[in-house]
């Protein structure tokens, strides 16, 4: 019976929603689960985490994990899961990213990155991955005794609270691995928005090249009206028209909202890659032959620079 | 300062959505191969680090780039000695001898040949999207990590300052050498990457650089030289296998609205999403 370890991400002193989605993937390989929750803070959001049937709630909370330094996290992360766990699942955030491959060398475990479907048949697991840019989808074996496995956030729903009180347990915070002697964290610098975090929305509004430095001007008070996150194409961003952590795509934020707008976006694979699981898609542009009009569910032939603002007069009238 | 650079090739990206899957297998016959994009910015951002923006020709440090696969692999590796890498390493290998986790252990033993002070690789390879092998390759030599880098700066050479690309922000961190740095896109912009030379105010050309015709003829005689998988790493066990792919399922064909106003409609009545 599968044992799973599930690494909470902690932001601002809360456990991330993103960590959800790593509670429904420990549910869907069955057995049992816990939860580690580590960093500094930890003892306080682990309550957070107590109603989702975890065997036990794990706390690692040590000044040495307040700033968050992969070299730090790791060896705490693979002390614990070798008490007994044959599975290590953390959420594909950057966080994610950046911690499973270290955790599972250390573990001398497979990797199964960014999962969107796990397949329990037995004793057999199988993973499905998107890879070609969502092109296509691979299935991969995990070789070793342990498993690592990011998660997709989009493609595993947010855990529902399962009732109960898991009991809350405090581990040992393991020495950091030699190398964290050569790393210094220096600072986190976030945009500060009262906005929906983009993985989470339910709605996204997200610009491209077109809008040029008019990016937050046009945007704004759509994303306003409808409570959405802004999301942005790689070109926006390379240009400077909107912060880098707005891009979207293979190589940005993936995101699957009911409602995505993409506006003044042209619609490379790369692009796609990162928005095709929406609900609801509508593009607006100005180029009938776009291809972003080949996945969207509703398409806008026209100048973003009239249609956005008409937009927002036509939802103010009729919605508000 | 000498810095190692693995080099990968994929199926043109720009055409990935032409990809077939027969028999359970990808199929990429008839799209051209290109260097993984990030590799090709991994390749830039170790030139950029190993000379002084003014004066391009003179060397300042050493890139060596190497790659793992079959003979082909050696037009990639070529490519990026015509841009300016000094010397390349070819591990011979097929892709589907690899995984993330075997690449990771042979670019140790690489490591452990070469002595560099920094491996740069790209965060991801652009086909599987897996975003592990810097991070397993530094485990594994026991270095530092500083992934998704969108920019660096080098400290005299002995340490960097990495500006990582993280959901919701920036996380900088300082990291002294040896270590090994995953960069992200913004690291080819003007003042993504700069070494200890460079002067502080100087922009580059947004993007990589692409070779002069007598670059490429000159990058014919330097150095490639050929390794044996086998005489790298013991244990060529894989971790992880593939078994069958198959395509995405199709999206529904949508339609082109009129006017704002069709719109707001549909969002209302049909799509049911305000
Ligand atoms: C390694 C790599 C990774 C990448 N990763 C990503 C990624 O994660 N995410 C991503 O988005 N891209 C990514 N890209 C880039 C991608 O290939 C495209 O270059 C990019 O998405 C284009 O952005 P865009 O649509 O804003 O710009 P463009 O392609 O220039 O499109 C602009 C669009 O705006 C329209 N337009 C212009 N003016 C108006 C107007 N007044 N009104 C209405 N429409 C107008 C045009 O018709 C056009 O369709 C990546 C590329 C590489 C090489």
């Amino acid at each position: 019976m599968a044992n799973t370890l599930v690494i909470a991400e902690l932001h601002e002193g809360k456990v991330r929603k993103s960590t959800l989605s790593s509670i429904t993937f420990a549910r869907q390989v069955g057995g049992t689960f816990s939860i580690l929750v580590l960093g500094a803070g930890a003892k306080a959001a682990a309550s957070e985490v107590v109603v989702f049937g975890a065997a036990k709630v794990l706390v690692a909370d040590d000044a040495s994990l307040k700033d968050y330094v992969c070299e730090r996290f790791a060896p705490t992360i693979a002390a614990v899961a070798k008490g007994g766990f044959d599975t290590v699942v953390v959420t594909a955030s950057s966080y994610g990213k950046d911690l499973a491959p270290r955790v599972a060398a250390k573990l001398n475990a497979g990797y199964a990155p960014d999962i969107s479907s796990v397949h329990v048949d037995g004793n057999k697991r199988v993973y499905r991955r998107p890879m070609f840019a969502g092109n296509a989808y691979g299935t991969c074996e995990v070789q070793t005794p342990v498993h690592v496995v990011s998660a997709r956030q989009t493609e595993f729903t947010a855990a529902e609270p399962s009732g109960g009180a898991s009991p809350i347990e405090s581990v040992a915070v393991a020495a950091p691995d030699a190398a964290s002697a050569r790393v210094e964290f220096i600072s986190l610098e976030q945009g500060k928005s009262e906005r929906p975090d983009l993985g989470e929305a339910r709605v996204v509004v997200s610009g491209g090249r077109a809008l040029k430095e008019q990016f937050a001007q046009v945007l704004d008070p759509l994303a306003n009206l409808l409570g959405a996150a802004v999301g942005a194409s790689r070109a926006a961003c390379d240009a400077g028209f909107a912060p880098a952590e707005l891009q979207v795509g293979q190589t940005g934020r993936v995101v699957a909202p009911a409602l995505y707008l993409a506006i003044g976006i042209s619609g490379a694979i790369q692009h796609l890659a990162g928005m095709k699981g929406s609900k609801t898609i509508v593009a607006i542009n100005k180029d009938g032959d776009a291809p972003i009009f080949q996945v969207a569910d509703y398409g806008l032939v026209a100048d973003l620079f009239t249609a956005v603002p008409e937009l927002v007069g036509e939802l103010k009238r009729t919605v508000a | 300062m000498k810095i190692l650079v693995p080099l990968k090739r994929v199926a043109d990206p720009d055409n990935a959505n032409k990809i077939k899957v027969i028999a359970g297998k990808v199929d990429t016959t008839g799209l051209e191969f290109k260097p993984n994009p990030f590799d090709e910015y991994a390749v830039e951002t170790a030139l950029r680090l190993t000379e002084n923006a003014t004066n391009t020709k003179a060397r300042l440090g050493e890139v060596i780039v190497v790659a793992l696969g079959p003979k082909e692999l050696d037009t990639t590796l070529r490519g990026a000695l015509a841009t300016g890498a000094d010397r390349a390493i070819r591990v011979d290998t097929t892709d589907d001898a690899l995984d993330g986790d075997l690449v990771a252990r042979v670019l140790k033993a690489v490591v452990e040949k070469e002595a560099p002070d920094l491996v740069l690789i790209g965060k991801q390879q652009v086909e599987g999207d897996s975003n592990q092998v810097g991070q397993l390759l530094a485990e594994y030599l026991g270095w530092p990590q500083a992934t998704f880098a969108g920019s660096i700066k080098s400290e005299a050479d002995k340490a960097l300052l990495v500006s990582r690309e993280v959901d919701g922000g920036t996380l900088n961190l300082k990291v002294t050498l040896p270590a090994v740095v995953s960069v992200d896109l913004r690291i080819v912009s003007p003042q993504g990457a700069k070494s200890m030379h460079t002067a502080a105010t100087h922009a580059y050309p947004e993007g990589v650089r692409f070779a002069a015709l007598m670059a490429i003829m000159a990058a014919k005689k330097k150095p490639l030289v050929e390794m044996k998988l086998a005489e790298l790493v013991g244990d060529a066990s894989l971790k992880v296998t593939y078994g069958t792919a198959e395509l995405p399922p199709p999206r529904k064909a949508g339609i082109k609205v009129k006017s704002v106003a069709e719109l707001v409609e549909k969002l209302k009545t049909e799509a049911k999403v305000l």
